[in-house]
């Protein structure tokens, strides 16, 4: 198995560093060889960086990568946001003679140079393709018993071109890994649909942004399910800090919780809620609480 | 615009010439059900060089989801074409004041969305080491993340205008 770097990006490490700590505590149980990346910066933020300029988005992104070059490691992301802006650099760097002379005239300031040894791989399809959820049913110590509302996000399977995962109206691949873990991933209305958040939106436009997450919000609690599972930390604040900015401006009263599947996967592997940092959300609901701790306890 | 925005595309790979006008893009679109978005629309007039699109909000709006580009039947790489409108009214100096914020976060500390007080704590909570190890830890990083973007002249596109 290939060895990794853990890249972690802004959110994770800033916001919500149960997801570092469960990333973490899940690859070392399945026995994935990962370090983590010294002096890495935003991926940069693919919404803004790379609307802004392309010659910036591409130096940014390149430093990440050589960090992890020179390690003679790929990068691993736990985030669609920084895929969508590691991977695709990555590749248009690797295609592109001129680009990449171009990048590493700016690298060469800094005294890099992008060489394209390394691949970059999301968490998601890592586990996929290199494990796979029949090999991972294997691992799992408690079987969760939860209904699953699945978010996959844009950047981890579009550009379809470039990602090579196969279609993006109905896959099912992400769905497999939340069922190796007991759990029920939950059809529901429009759920290959955007979480609102991205390409600058929440932060430019957040009226309209909250407005796309009310609708799928919507859609989730129709389905009548325990949580909701995303495999990027962009969506996971959208998803999380977003549902109370959704109540405290549309008057709703929506506590879906929110776990990155890192979590979800924690669980089932025996970690407490508490070590994978589940409390630290910004839903509080206190019967999922209840019921993932006592599903960690074997009282369930 | 010295130069006519279908030439610009052109040279960048995104022909928008094949485009029907069917409709695909926005009947798809997440943004467009709620916002002013309409994507269509904005193919239309870059086709036609009506260079006052680069300051419509509209494009703006667009989180980049790559549904449009995923369903279109004429297979026109539109998110990636909405993304080469960015950077053009970028050029011309249109930017929202939350995004040059953001740009600035980065160019200050690194991320775009720095650590604060409560996540220190919430990771020490979980054993972690207070600082994740990113350069945020390292100031030699940060210099180099300074000098890249300075290198790149990120400074002089973001500054206002």
């Amino acid at each position: 198995m290939e060895k990794l770097s853990l890249f972690l990006g802004c959110i994770v490490p800033n916001r919500y560093p149960g997801i570092e700590k469960a990333t973490k505590l899940c690859l070392q149980k399945l026995d994935i060889d990962i370090s983590d990346l010294p002096g890495a910066s935003c991926c940069p933020a693919p919404g803004v960086f790379k609307s802004f300029d392309k010659a910036t988005w591409l130096a940014l992104a390149s430093r990440n990568i050589v960090l992890s070059e020179k390690r003679g490691r790929d990068l691993l992301t736990v985030c669609n946001g920084c895929y969508g802006s590691l991977a695709d650099a990555n590749l248009e760097l690797k295609k592109d003679p001129e680009l990449k002379a171009c990048t590493n005239s700016c690298l060469k300031e800094i005294g890099m140079e992008f060489k394209g040894t390394a691949e970059v791989r999301h968490i998601i399809e890592f586990l996929y393709k290199e494990i796979g959820p029949k090999k991972l049913k294997e691992y799992i110590t408690t079987q969760l018993d939860l209904k699953v509302a699945l978010h996959y996000g844009c950047h981890l399977i579009k550009p379809s071109r470039d990602r090579n995962l196969g279609e993006t109206e109905a896959p099912v691949f992400f769905d497999e890994l939340v069922e190796a873990t007991g759990s029920k991933s939950v059809d529901y209305t429009d759920k290959m649909m955007c979480c609102g958040a991205g390409g600058g939106v929440r932060s430019g436009h957040a009226t309209e942004s909250l407005e796309m997450l009310e609708h799928k919000l919507a859609c989730i609690r129709q389905a009548g399910v325990d949580c909701i599972v995303n495999a990027c930390p962009f969506c996971h604040l959208q998803f999380d800090r977003g549902q109370i900015a959704v109540n405290e401006k549309f008057g709703t009263d929506y506590s879906i919780p929110v776990l990155h599947y890192s979590q979800l996967l924690g669980l089932a592997l025996g970690f407490s809620p508490y070590e994978l940092g589940i409390e630290q959300n910004a839903v509080q609901n206190i019967e999922f609480l209840a019921k993932i701790y006592e599903l960690s306890a074997g009282l369930r | 615009m010295s130069e006519e925005l279908p030439k610009v595309l052109k040279a960048a790979g995104l022909d928008l010439l094949s485009c029907m006008q069917c409709g695909t893009c926005t009947g798809s679109c997440p943004s467009g059900r709620h916002t002013g978005l309409n994507t269509r629309r904005i193919l239309r007039d870059a086709r036609k060089n009506r260079v006052e699109i680069l300051s419509d909000d509209a494009l703006w709006l667009c989180t980049t989801c790559y549904t449009c580009q995923e369903r279109c039947p004429r297979n026109i790489p539109i998110t990636d074409a909405l993304l080469e409108l960015r950077r053009l009214a970028v050029k011309e100096g249109f930017m929202l004041p939350e995004h040059r914020k953001i740009s600035e976060m980065v160019m200050e500390c690194g991320h775009a969305v720095p650590l604060d007080e409560e996540t220190k704590q919430k990771r020490e909570e979980l054993g972690l080491d207070p600082i994740p190890e990113t350069v945020q830890k390292y100031p030699e990083a940060l210099q180099e993340i300074r000098n890249l973007l300075k290198a790149c002249k990120f400074d002089e596109l973001t500054a206002e205008k």
